[in-house]
């Protein structure tokens, strides 16, 4: 059930991903690959599928038609999790509501008893921290804010060391200040343990300061992929549109 | 309901393959315990002092007119041993707990909270499933146990002070201790330990398939409940069928 020691990063692969629900077919033959150490963002209008997607990759719903593979294995083979370790920052946080926030943060190490007790209190106050919500331990999660509990969901991701990570939004709800210390902190993982890693985001700074490469989603289809430069100078309509609208009405 | 039966055995399965992880979850095993105990303990008494005292108010006065009066005890305290306490029990904790925890996991699958389990590859079978059933194990046996004493007292007290009955107490139990045996409370034991399994399977499985927001949760607790109390009524006929050849 522990993690093993490995420590390598590991390559996602989605291959002809397809996934409906009822009439509504959400996915349309997804393919992409985020490579070691990558930071991938992906990028689309609001019920495109990204969260659908994200659920795919890291295993808690089975695909139509396609395969999702981690380092060449699917993502459900047996004993893949005890060899791998994943992590995913749910959109809505996702934190047990019936824990405080340090037992949240700590769960993964208690329930896999992977360090002593005293260890876990100083990573949870660790990481908390470098969420910027020291010192919350104690609370539950019914008392924080919206943005408060993503952060913690992070924070709990963050303790996993993740190889794999995936972040569903982890700005939106977010004060700029904060945004940006999420971004860096999120490069500072990818430094830090080399993990691979998968952002969802409408947040185009976000997406354009910490990428190394862009994927845009509409209707379940990859419309564009490549470096942000690259997408920057798209020829795709709707990719131009995501990328330049703005406030004032386009001047051109 | 019977579509739901398969799920409910395999979700059965997987909880016993988990059982030797139990020693692990002993501490949820205990908070759990002590959540079904404690809240069902005073509830039990005192539907237990009516359970007996309807019976005898019930069997008596019939049972003294025909001069058996000196049969009372033993009748009413096999009633109450073999059949009324553990199926009462049972459907008072169906009721009571397995609408909770049907609700608390409903929630948590309504609300990812079980999505995110599975992310840091936490089994909820083992997280979840394993304490809840296990403390049911426990903890309803128990309960029978006190339903059984009290609700012979309640019989008695009833016997000895209703006046159309008169049997007092001395000759009340007198007659209780010459019929039931250990063998009969283990009938009802037995029973309950199966109910119990019932009631903690239902209630999780249904929990654990819960879909939609705060609409399917209700759904979920009154599935649960609902079929618990079925597939306890119905399962009831049959173990004790089962058990009564047993005992012969
Ligand atoms: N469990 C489900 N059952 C039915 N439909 C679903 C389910 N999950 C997602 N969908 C549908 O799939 C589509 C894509 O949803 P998804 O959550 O992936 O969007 P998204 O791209 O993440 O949007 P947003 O940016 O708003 O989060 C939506 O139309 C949604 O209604
Ligand atoms: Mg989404």
């Amino acid at each position: 059930m522990s993690s093993s020691g490995n420590n390598d990063s590991v390559r996602v692969q989605v291959r002809g991903l397809r996934k409906s629900f009822g009439e509504h077919e959400v996915l349309r033959g997804v393919d992409l690959t985020v490579e070691r150490g990558e930071i991938f963002v992906l990028m689309g209008p609001s019920g495109s599928g990204k969260s659908v997607l994200l659920k795919h990759i890291i295993g808690l719903e089975e695909p139509d038609a396609g395969e999702i593979l981690i380092e060449g294995q699917g993502v459900n083979t047996e004993g893949l999790r005890d060899r791998y370790r994943m992590a995913m920052v749910f959109q809505s946080g996702a934190l047990l509501n019936s824990l405080t926030v340090g037992e949240n943060v700590g769960l993964y190490l208690r329930e896999h008893r992977l360090k002593p007790e005293a260890e876990i209190q100083r990573v949870i106050a660790e990481k908390l921290d470098i969420v910027g919500l020291r010192g919350t331990e104690e609370k539950i999660p019914g008392e924080l804010s919206g943005g408060m509990k993503k952060r913690v969901a992070l924070a709990r991701a963050l303790v996993i060391e993740p190889q794999l990570i995936l972040y569903d939004e982890p700005t939106s709800e977010l004060d700029p200040l904060i945004a940006i210390t999420i971004g860096q902190e999120i490069l500072a993982l990818r430094d830090r343990t080399h993990a691979t890693s998968l952002v969802v985001t409408h947040d185009r700074d976000l997406a354009f300061g910490i990428a190394d490469r862009i994927a845009m989603i509409a209707d379940g289809e990859i419309l564009e992929i490549g470096r942000p430069e690259d997408v920057r100078r798209s020829q795709h309509p709707l990719v131009r549109k995501f990328l330049t609208a703005d406030f004032k009405l386009k001047p051109q | 309901m019977f579509r739901d039966i398969g799920g409910l055995v395999i979700l059965f399965w997987r909880t016993l393959l988990a059982l030797p992880l139990a020693l692990r979850q002993r501490r949820k095993v205990a908070e759990q315990f002590y959540e079904v105990g404690m809240a069902s303990l005073l509830m039990v008494c005192i539907l237990s002092v009516f359970i007996g005292g309807v019976l005898a108010l019930e069997i008596g006065p019939v049972m003294v007119e025909r001069g058996l009066a000196n049969y009372l005890g033993g009748i009413l305290g096999l009633a109450i041993c073999r059949e009324l306490a553990p199926t009462l029990m049972a459907v008072l904790i169906a009721g009571r707990i397995g609408s909770s925890m049907a609700a608390e996991i409903g929630s948590m699958a309504v609300y990812q909270e079980i999505d995110a389990l599975r992310t840091m590859n936490i089994n909820p079978v083992h997280y979840l499933v394993l304490p809840r059933i296990l403390a049911l194990a426990v903890a309803l046996p128990m309960l029978v146990i006190f339903a059984d004493l009290v609700g012979w007292m309640g019989g008695a007290l009833v016997c000895s002070t209703n006046q159309q009955i008169v049997v007092g107490m001395q000759s009340f139990f007198a007659n209780l201790r010459e019929t039931v045996d250990v063998q009969d409370v283990a009938h009802g034991l037995i029973k309950t330990f199966v109910f119990a399994l019932v009631i903690g399977t239902v209630s999780c499985h249904q929990g654990l398939s819960t879909i939609g927001g705060p609409r399917g949760i209700g759904r979920t607790v009154t599935k649960a409940v609902v079929n618990s109390i079925v597939l306890i009524l119905i399962l009831d006929y049959f173990l004790t069928h089962l058990l009564v050849q047993l005992e012969k």
